[in-house]
C-alpha cells in the first residue's frame, strides 16, 4: 500500500506543513483575541457616546486590519494542502475531516469577511448599533473558525464517532455529534480560545506600555490598558483551568504523549510534576542515563493531575514501547499494555487481512471474504503500528515537546503575574512612575507568541508519529510526489511569507508609531 | 428532511452545490479581473485609487468562496480532493500562491512604510487576477478533457504525468476555458467599475474597454464549447459502473437534459445582453444581466460534467480510475449531515446581499476617499 514512501519525502512535507501552519498561527491567536477587545471597546463608545472610545477603537482595528490580511494570506494555503500533500490521508479520513472544514467556510470565514466590509467602510454607511453588532460578529466569527478547526484537529488526536468501511477503504462518520463534542476538542476549543485572548491582551498592554514610556496617548494607553488587563487577567484563569483539562486529555487519550512531555522515561507510582528542569542530552530509551541533569518537582502532582489520584502509576516512555504495565480500559476492566512490538504485529495482521478481503471480494469468495474481516475487526484498533516496524519509532521527540510544554506553562504563570501588577498600578495611578516595568511589558509581547506557537509544538510534535493516533502515521499520509518538488515549495513558502512577515512588521510598527490620530492610512 | 434521500440523491444534491459554488466563483472573478485592469483604467493616482478600492470591499467574498469551495469539495467529494490537489499539485500551488499574494496587497498597497513599495502590490494583484483566472479555467475544463491518474483498490491515488497537472494548462483545449474566463472576468469587471464608481474617465474608458475585451471572450468561449459539443466524452454505465468513451457525450448531455440547456442559452444570452446593452446604451446595470448570466453558464458546465452518468473527473491513463458523483462521494451520513448545514447557505446570502446593499447603496467617489474611514 506504501510500500516505497520516500522518508525526504514525508520529511520535507512536514517540515512545509510545519512551516505553514506556525507561521499561520503567527497571526491567527491576535485576531481571536482582539476583535473582542475591540468590541469591547466599540461597546463603550455606543454605550458613552465619547469620541475618544470611537477614537481608540479605530486605531486598533487599523493594527487588525493589517494582522487580519497576512492571517487570511497565510490560511488559505493550508486549507488545500491537506489535499496537496497529505492526499492519501484526505482520503482514509476526508468522510469526517472534511466537514469541519466545509462547515468553517459556510458559518465562519463567510460571516468574518462580510461583516469585517461593514466594520471597515461602514462607519458612515450604518447606525451605530449596526455597527456595534458587526464588530462582535467579526470577533464571534473569527472564533467559530477556530471551534470547526480545532474540532478537526482534536479528532486527529483522538478519532471518535468513526467506523472503518473495508469497502471503500476509509473511516466514515458515524455521529456528528460525537465528532463535534468530543472532549478533546472542546477542550481544544476553550484552551486555544483563552490563550489567544491572553496573547492579544499581552499584545495590547505591550503597545500601550510604548505610548506611556514615550509619553504620548495618555489616554488611549490607559484605557487600553485596563481593558486588556482584566480580560487578560480573567481568560488568564480560565487558561490554566483549560490547559489542565487539556494535559489531562492527553494523559488519557495519549500517554505517549504526556510522557514526553514530562520527559518521563521510566514510569512510577505517585509521580511528580517537573516545574523546572533539565533532560539528560542524548538520553536515549535503552541505555542507562538519568533523565534530568536537574529537576525541581512537585511530588505526586503529575499522578493527581493525569488521573486524579496521587498514587497512580504514570507509564514512561520505557514502560509505553514495552508493555507489560496494568491499564483500565474504557469499560473499566483491567488490563495488561501491549508492548509496541505486539501491536506493530497485530497492526499488520489488520493490514494483511485488509487487502485479503478485496481479493476475496475480487474472487467473490463470501466464506473467505467474513473470514478476513473477523481479523480485521479484532487488530483494527492497532491499524496504523502495522505501517511501522521499529518499535521505537513511536516515540516523539521528547526534548522538542518537553521544552517547550515547560515553556507555554511557565509563561502562562508570568503572564498572570503581569496582568496582576499592572491592574494594581494601575487603579493607583504609579504605572506611568515604573518606568523598567513599561520596558518589560513591552518585551514581554513577543513572548506571548512564543508562548502560543510552543502550545502548537507540544500538540503536533507530541502527537509524532500518527497523523491519526494509532490508525495513520505520518509515513503512509502522504502524496506521492517527488521529495523534491516539495522542497521547491517549502523554500518558496519560506521566502514568500518571509518576505510578507517583514512587511507586516514593518507596516504595524509604522502605524503605531504614527498613532491614532492619523486615521486608518 | 434529508433522511429519506437515497444516497445517490445525495450525491447529486451535493454535487449541484458544487456546481453551484463553482459558479459563483467564476462570476466573482470579476475582482482578478477589475485587477488586471489597474493601469488600462487607472491613468492617475486617484483613479487608481477608486478602482482598488472598488474591488477592495469584494475581494475577500471571491477568496472565501475558494475556499468554500475547496472545503464543500472535500466534504462531498474527498476523493476528488485528494487525487486533483495532490496530482495536479503544480497547477494548485501556482493558484494559491497567486491568492497569497493577493491577500495581503490590498491592506498593505497604500500604508506607509510598506518595504516594497505600492507598484509591487498593484503587481501582486495584476500577476493574482491572470494567473488565477486562467489556471482556474483549465483546471475546470480539465473536468471535461481528462488528467492522467491512477487510483489503487485502497482508493490511494497516483498522478501519471511528471507535470503534475502544468500539461492541463498547456493543453489547448483547456486553455480556451482558461482565456475565455480571463477576459470573461476582465468583462465583468468592466461592468462592474460602470456601475460602482462615480467617475466620468473611468467610465469613459471602461465603456470602450468593453468591446475590446468582450470580443476575445466571445471567440475563446465559442471555441471551447464547439470542441466540447465534439469530443468524446466519459460515460458510465450506471449498472456495472464501468467507464467508457462516447461521442458526442456532452452535447447528448444537453439534450437529454432540457433544462440544463435551457439554463446555459438564457446564461450565455443574458451574458451578451449585459454586454450589449452596455455599449450601445448610458446603463450601469449591466453587471447583474451579465453576471446571473455568468452563474447560469457555468453552472450548466458543471451539471453537464457531473450529471446523466457522466464521470466529472476523468482519467485519460485508466479509464477505470475516473471519479464519478458515485464512486468520489462521502459516505450517506456524512452527505446527509452535510445537507442540513447547507441549509445555512441562503442564510448567509441573505445577509451578504444585505450588508453589500448597504455598503454599496452610494457609488464610490474621490471625496469618500477623504473620508475618515478605512482606505486602501
Ligand atoms: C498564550 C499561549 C498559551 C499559554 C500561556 C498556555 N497555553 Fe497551553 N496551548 C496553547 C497556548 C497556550 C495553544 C496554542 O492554544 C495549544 C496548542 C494546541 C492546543 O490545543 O492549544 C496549547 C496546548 C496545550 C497542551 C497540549 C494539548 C494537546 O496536545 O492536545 C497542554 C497539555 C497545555 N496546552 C497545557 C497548558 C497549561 C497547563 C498552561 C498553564 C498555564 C498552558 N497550557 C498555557
Ligand atoms: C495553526 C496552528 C497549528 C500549528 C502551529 C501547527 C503546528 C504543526 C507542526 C509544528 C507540525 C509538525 C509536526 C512534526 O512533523 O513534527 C504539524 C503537523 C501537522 N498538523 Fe498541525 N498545527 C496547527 C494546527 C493544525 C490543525 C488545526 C490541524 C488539523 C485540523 C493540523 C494538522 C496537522 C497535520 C495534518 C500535520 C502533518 C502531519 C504530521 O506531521 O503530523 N494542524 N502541525
Ligand atoms: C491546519 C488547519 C487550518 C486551516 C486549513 C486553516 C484555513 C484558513 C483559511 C483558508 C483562512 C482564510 C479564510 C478567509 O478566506 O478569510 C484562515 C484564516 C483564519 N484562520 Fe485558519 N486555518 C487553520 C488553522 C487555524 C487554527 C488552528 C485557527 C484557530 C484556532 C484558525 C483560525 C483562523 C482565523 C481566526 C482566521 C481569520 C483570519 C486571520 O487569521 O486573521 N486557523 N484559515
Amino acid at each position: 500500500m506504501i510500500e516505497n514512501i520516500d522518508s525526504a519525502l514525508v520529511d520535507w512535507s512536514r517540515a512545509q506543513f510545519a512551516l505553514t501552519a506556525l507561521y499561520h498561527w503567527l497571526f491567527v491567536p491576535l485576531t481571536l483575541g482582539i476583535t473582542f477587545i475591540i468590541a469591547f471597546m466599540e461597546s463603550l463608545y455606543v454605550k458613552t457616546g465619547d469620541p475618544e472610545w470611537k477614537k481608540i477603537t479605530k486605531f486598533w482595528m487599523t493594527l487588525f486590519g493589517i494582522n487580519f490580511a497576512i492571517g487570511v494570506a497565510t490560511g488559505i494555503i493550508l486549507e488545500f494542502e491537506f489535499g496537496t500533500n497529505w492526499s492519501n490521508y484526505s482520503w482514509f479520513v476526508g468522510d469526517i475531516f472534511g466537514a469541519p472544514l466545509a462547515i468553517e467556510g459556510i458559518m465562519a470565514f463567510f460571516m468574518e469577511s462580510t461583516f469585517i466590509a461593514v466594520m471597515f467602510f461602514g462607519w458612515n454607511k450604518v447606525s451605530k448599533k449596526f455597527h456595534l453588532l458587526s464588530t462582535w460578529l467579526v470577533a464571534i466569527g473569527s472564533n467559530l473558525s477556530a471551534l470547526w478547526i480545532l474540532v478537526a484537529n482534536g479528532w486527529m488526536q483522538n478519532p471518535v464517532g468513526m467506523h472503518f468501511n473495508p469497502e471503500t477503504a476509509r473511516n466514515e462518520m458515524l455521529n456528528f455529534w460525537e465528532v463535534l463534542f468530543s472532549p478533546i476538542a472542546i477542550n481544544k476549543f476553550l484552551h486555544t480560545i483563552t490563550s489567544s485572548y491572553v496573547l492579544a491582551s499581552v499584545f495590547v498592554i505591550g503597545v500601550s506600555a510604548w505610548y506611556l514610556l514615550k509619553g504620548r496617548e495618555l489616554l488611549l494607553a490607559k484605557r487600553s490598558i485596563i481593558i486588556a488587563a482584566i480580560f487578560g487577567l480573567l481568560s488568564s484563569l480560565f487558561l490554566i483551568y483549560t490547559g489542565d483539562g487539556s494535559a489531562y486529555q492527553v494523559a488519557q487519550k495519549q500517554p505517549m504523549k504526556l510522557a514526553a512531555m514530562e520527559g518521563l522515561y521510566n514510569g512510577t507510582e505517585g509521580a511528580g510534576l517537573i516545574m523546572i528542569g533539565m533532560l539528560t542530552p542524548g538520553k536515549e530509551i535503552n541505555d542507562n542515563k538519568e533523565e534530568y541533569v536537574f529537576k525541581f518537582e512537585i511530588p505526586k502532582l503529575l499522578s493527581f493531575l493525569s488521573y486524579g489520584d496521587a498514587n497512580a502509576f504514570v507509564p514512561g516512555v520505557k514502560n509505553i514501547v514495552e508493555g507489560g504495565y496494568e491499564i483500565i480500559d474504557k469499560d473499566g476492566n483491567t488490563q495488561i499494555a501491549l508492548s509496541a512490538i505486539e501491536k506493530i504485529e497485530k497492526g499488520k495482521l489488520a493490514i494483511s487481512a485488509l487487502s485479503e478481503f478485496k481479493k476475496a471480494k475480487e474472487a467473490e469468495n463470501i466464506e473467505l471474504q467474513e473470514e478476513s474481516l473477523i481479523t480485521f475487526r479484532e487488530n483494527f484498533k492497532y491499524f496504523g503500528y502495522g505501517f511501522l516496524n521499529d518499535p521505537n519509532s513511536i516515540i516523539p521527540n521528547v526534548p522538542i515537546t518537553f521544552y517547550s510544554f515547560h515553556l507555554m506553562v511557565g509563561l502562562g504563570f508570568l503572564f498572570i503575574f503581569l496582568f496582576a501588577v499592572v491592574l494594581i498600578l494601575i487603579f493607583r495611578e504609579k504605572l506611568i512612575e515604573k518606568k523598567w516595568l513599561l520596558r518589560a511589558l513591552v518585551f514581554t509581547t513577543p513572548l506571548a507568541f512564543i508562548a502560543s506557537l510552543s502550545g502548537w509544538v507540544v500538540a503536533e510534535v507530541g502527537r509524532q508519529p500518527w497523523t491519526i493516533q494509532d490508525l495513520l502515521p505520518t509515513v503512509a499520509s502522504v502524496s506521492q510526489i517527488d521529495a523534491s518538488a516539495v522542497q521547491i515549495t517549502f523554500w518558496l513558502f519560506t521566502v514568500v511569507f518571509t518576505a510578507l512577515i517583514i512587511a507586516e512588521l514593518k507596516i504595524m510598527f509604522k502605524q503605531i508609531k504614527i498613532g491614532p490620530n492619523e486615521g486608518g492610512h | 428532511m434529508f433522511e429519506s434521500l437515497s444516497h445517490l440523491l445525495l450525491q447529486q444534491y451535493w454535487w449541484i452545490i458544487i456546481s453551484f459554488l463553482g459558479a459563483i466563483l467564476v462570476f466573482l472573478l470579476f475582482v482578478q479581473g477589475g485587477q488586471t485592469l489597474i493601469y488600462t483604467l487607472g491613468k492617475t493616482d486617484m483613479e487608481r485609487r477608486l478602482i482598488i478600492n472598488s474591488l477592495g470591499r469584494k475581494w475577500e467574498f471571491t477568496f472565501t468562496t475558494l475556499v468554500t469551495f475547496g472545503g464543500a469539495f472535500f466534504a462531498s467529494f474527498p476523493l476528488f480532493y485528494s487525487t486533483s490537489f495532490g496530482g495536479a499539485y503544480w497547477v494548485w500551488m501556482l493558484i494559491l500562491f497567486a491568492f497569497i499574494i493577493q491577500a495581503i496587497s490590498y491592506e498593505y498597497r497604500s500604508k506607509p512604510n510598506n518595504v516594497y513599495g505600492a507598484k509591487t502590490y498593484e503587481v501582486f494583484l495584476i500577476i493574482n487576477g491572470v494567473l488565477a483566472t486562467i489556471l482556474l479555467g483549465t483546471a475546470v475544463a480539465s473536468f471535461f478533457t481528462g488528467s492522467e491518474f491512477s487510483v489503487s483498490e485502497m482508493n490511494f491515488s497516483k498522478w501519471e504525468g511528471a507535470a503534475r497537472g502544468l500539461e492541463l494548462a498547456l493543453n489547448p483545449h483547456n486553455l480556451s476555458l482558461g482565456l475565455a474566463i480571463l477576459f470573461l472576468s476582465r468583462v465583468l469587471a468592466i461592468l462592474y467599475f460602470m456601475n460602482n464608481i462615480d467617475d466620468e474617465n473611468i467610465f469613459t474608458r471602461a465603456k470602450k474597454q468593453l468591446i475590446i475585451n468582450a470580443i476575445p471572450f466571445v471567440l475563446f468561449f465559442l471555441v471551447f464549447v464547439i470542441w466540447l459539443m465534439f469530443i468524446d466524452g466519459f460515460a458510465y454505465d450506471p449498472i456495472s459502473k464501468k467507464v467508457s468513451y462516447e461521442s458526442y457525450k456532452y452535447l447528448h448531455n444537453f439534450l437529454q437534459m432540457p433544462l440544463v440547456l435551457i439554463a446555459f442559452l438564457s446564461g450565455v444570452l443574458l451574458v451578451l445582453f449585459g454586454i450589449g446593452k452596455s455599449i450601445l446604451k448610458v446603463s450601469t446595470n449591466g453587471i447583474w444581466y451579465s453576471g446571473i448570466g455568468t452563474v447560469l453558464t457555468v453552472l450548466a458546465l458543471f451539471l453537464i460534467a457531473g450529471f446523466n452518468n457522466t464521470a466529472f473527473y476523468p482519467s485519460t491513463f485508466d479509464l477505470q480510475s475516473s471519479l464519478t458523483i458515485e464512486n468520489a462521494s462521502s459516505s450517506k451520513y456524512t452527505l446527509k449531515a452535510m445537507s442540513y448545514v447547507s441549509l445555512m447557505v441562503p442564510f448567509v446570502f441573505a445577509y451578504i446581499w444585505y450588508t453589500w446593499r448597504l455598503i454599496n447603496n452610494k457609488k464610490i467617489s474621490a471625496e469618500e476617499m477623504s473620508e475618515d474611514i478605512h482606505i486602501y
